[in-house]
């Protein structure tokens, strides 16, 4: 069911949705950019539709909702094990189409590929999403490429026009809640993009010779350039990859917690094993390994490519590397066999 | 109920063998069927997890040599008989018994690369009679540095075993040399139809399968054995992937078909 509302019905609506759920947005951080002057655009709980930041994009995605940056698994003391309390309070997280289609990806890693991760489950059985609508791309964007820009498994969806709010609801336990604050109730198809000013061409996975690629020299120049400081993967609404940490707590070396906490194969020490082995020493190697999971590998094992071209990585990257210019030179290197 | 595959259990310490300063084998309770080349996840609160191939097995315990190079293996060192560690596991495939049985096998070994093969060499040294033969080449960097030397003088009695060390002098039979100097020695009755199983260092792995094919092995009946970082053994932490593998779920043991085109 579709509706129209206010900003106040809006708002209304949000309060009422909060009694049960904790709610996620993009969030405007005033002045806290990474250089001077600059905001910062992240998700963070909001109350009210001002809260929202909803003409940018976000610089940081909405996965440390479903994967904190660090989360506890066991608290220990003397003897015992004592596993994390569950959060009763479910979340809401308002979200883009590409955010949307990587929470795909995040299940496919955490629920199907291997045992399924408790923690992640019982965060994720709690979440429901709302469709943020995309009238225009953002710089960087690539996610018609990507085959990404149209959602249709969402709760509800949210689009702003001329001060109003559309609301697409499917979720039919909140129908109530958008009904009583509603100026109209209509039609809403939330809006998406058709092209977007970046493009990538995709390599053929099917018939791509990784060892070739692998070894093309093509990965040479990232040896320089990247500085290994990994922001292109914590900024990416699809990785997921962690490691377990156990520590102790200063004041009382007898209690301490395990938990695990984001890591990125672009970093040192992903690879490390005991007794000083390590794999992909280069910053080339480590870039090739990134853009051929996202692009290629990813695909040949569950179907579907990983990336959602949401162009995070670029905007984030502080040596201006262009993930989707990468992926145009591979697939080009890929073609010529 | 969900189960939690984070949540280790404890497990006794039932006996502790010792094979250098910083190898030893850990005997551990456990009940259940596990097969070599599997690992456990070893930790101690507080100090953290590490992954631990399966040397051997038997009922009621699993053995899981140990060495000393880290923060959590550090501390393990200092548990011994009766006390208890916690463990979680058992993941990855490990070897298929089957894929040898009634051939003639060889298995190349690299210092402690011996470890995740030792159950099958036990095994078929104890069950001499399921293959047409049984060679061990296992190589050590120096005399001080063998491992499961009593096994190996028990593997004697029922197959061939070369042992070998890089350098150094030994006051016991043994040779020197790289494993793939000894491989062109091995003599089979027919090679295209043998099986070898190779681990060790990923360079050891790589010549002594070059090697091995050389003198007629195919490509389709040698097995490798992959040693990555595997924070979680379930497929989700990302640090053991090589292209679209995952070496805790898919791995660690891999024909050589498919481990040859895994490219760090």
């Amino acid at each position: 069911m579709g509706y129209r509302l206010t900003k106040k019905g809006l708002n209304a609506a949000l309060t009422d949705l909060s009694r049960q759920y904790k709610l996620y947005a993009p969030h405007r951080y005033v002045n806290q950019g990474e250089f001077s002057d600059t905001d910062s655009i992240r998700y963070g709980e909001i109350k009210t539709a001002d809260d929202m930041e909803l003409l940018e994009k976000s610089s940081h995605t909405f996965k440390e909702a479903l994967i904190p940056i660090s989360e506890t698994f066991f608290f220990f003391t003397e003897d015992n094990i004592k596993e994390s309390e569950r959060i009763h309070t479910g979340a809401v997280i308002f979200l883009r189409s590409c955010d949307l289609h990587a929470v795909k990806r995040l299940d496919e890693i955490y629920l199907n590929n291997g045992a399924e991760d408790y923690y992640y489950k019982r965060l994720r059985d709690k979440v429901k999403f709302v469709l943020l609508g995309c009238v225009s791309s953002f710089e960087n964007c690539f996610c018609v490429d990507m085959g990404t820009n149209i959602s249709t498994e969402y709760d509800a969806s949210l689009d702003v026009r001329d001060g109003q709010y559309y609301i697409d609801c499917k979720f039919s336990d909140w129908d109530s809640i958008f009904q009583n604050n509603a100026e109209e109730i209509l039609d809403v198809v939330p809006s998406h993009v058709d092209q977007t000013t970046i493009q990538v061409s995709l390599p053929d996975t099917d018939t791509i010779n990784t060892e070739k690629v692998i070894k093309n020299s093509m990965w040479d120049e990232y040896d320089t350039r990247c500085i290994a400081c990994g922001r292109c993967n914590f900024s990416c609404p699809t990785c997921t990859c962690f490691t377990m940490q156990d520590i102790f707590y200063t004041d009382n070396g007898k209690a301490g917690e395990r938990r695990r906490v984001w890591a990125s194969c672009m970093v040192d020490k992903f690879t490390d094993v005991a007794g000083g082995g390590s794999y992909r020493n280069k910053h080339g190697a480590r870039m090739r390994f990134k853009v051929l999971h996202k692009v290629v590998d990813y695909r040949q094992r569950f179907g579907y490519h990983m990336c959602v071209g949401c162009g995070r990585c670029d905007d984030v990257c502080p040596e201006y590397i262009s993930f989707s210019h990468a992926v145009n030179k591979l697939s080009r290197v890929a073609k010529e066999g | 109920m969900r189960t939690n595959e984070y949540a280790p259990f404890l497990s006794k310490v039932l006996s502790v063998q010792k094979h250098t300063d910083i190898e030893y084998t850990f005997r551990m309770a456990y009940e259940g069927i596990v097969k070599p080349g599997q690992f456990f996840e070893v930790s101690i609160p507080k100090f953290g997890e590490a992954p631990i191939s399966i040397s051997g097995y038997g009922d009621g315990y699993v053995e899981l040599t140990i060495r000393r190079v880290g923060k959590v293996t550090n501390e393990i060192f200092e548990y011994y008989e009766g006390d208890s560690l916690f463990i979680r596991g058992p993941y990855g495939n490990g070897f298929d018994l089957d894929d040898y049985r009634g051939k003639e096998l060889v298995v190349v070994a690299g210092g402690t690369g011996l470890s995740p093969v030792r159950g099958v060499i036990d095994y078929f040294a104890s069950n001499p009679e399921q293959v047409k033969s049984l060679k061990v080449i296992a190589g050590f960097k120096s005399p001080s540095d063998i491992l499961f030397f009593e096994d190996i003088a028990r593997w004697k009695k029922t197959s061939q075993v070369i042992l070998t060390v890089d350098c150094g002098e030994a006051d016991f039979e043994c040779s020197i040399g790289f494993v793939t100097e000894h491989i062109p020695k091995l003599k089979f009755e027919d090679v295209s139809k043998a099986a070898a199983i190779v681990v060790g260092p990923p360079a050891m792995m790589h010549f002594s399968s070059l090697e091995l094919m050389k003198i007629g092995f195919l490509e389709k009946n040698i097995w490798i054995s992959q040693e990555r970082k595997m924070c979680c053994g379930i497929g989700k932490c990302g640090h053991c992937k090589i292209n679209d593998v995952y070496v805790c779920v898919d791995g660690p043991v891999f024909n050589y078909t498919k481990g040859k085109t895994l490219i760090d």
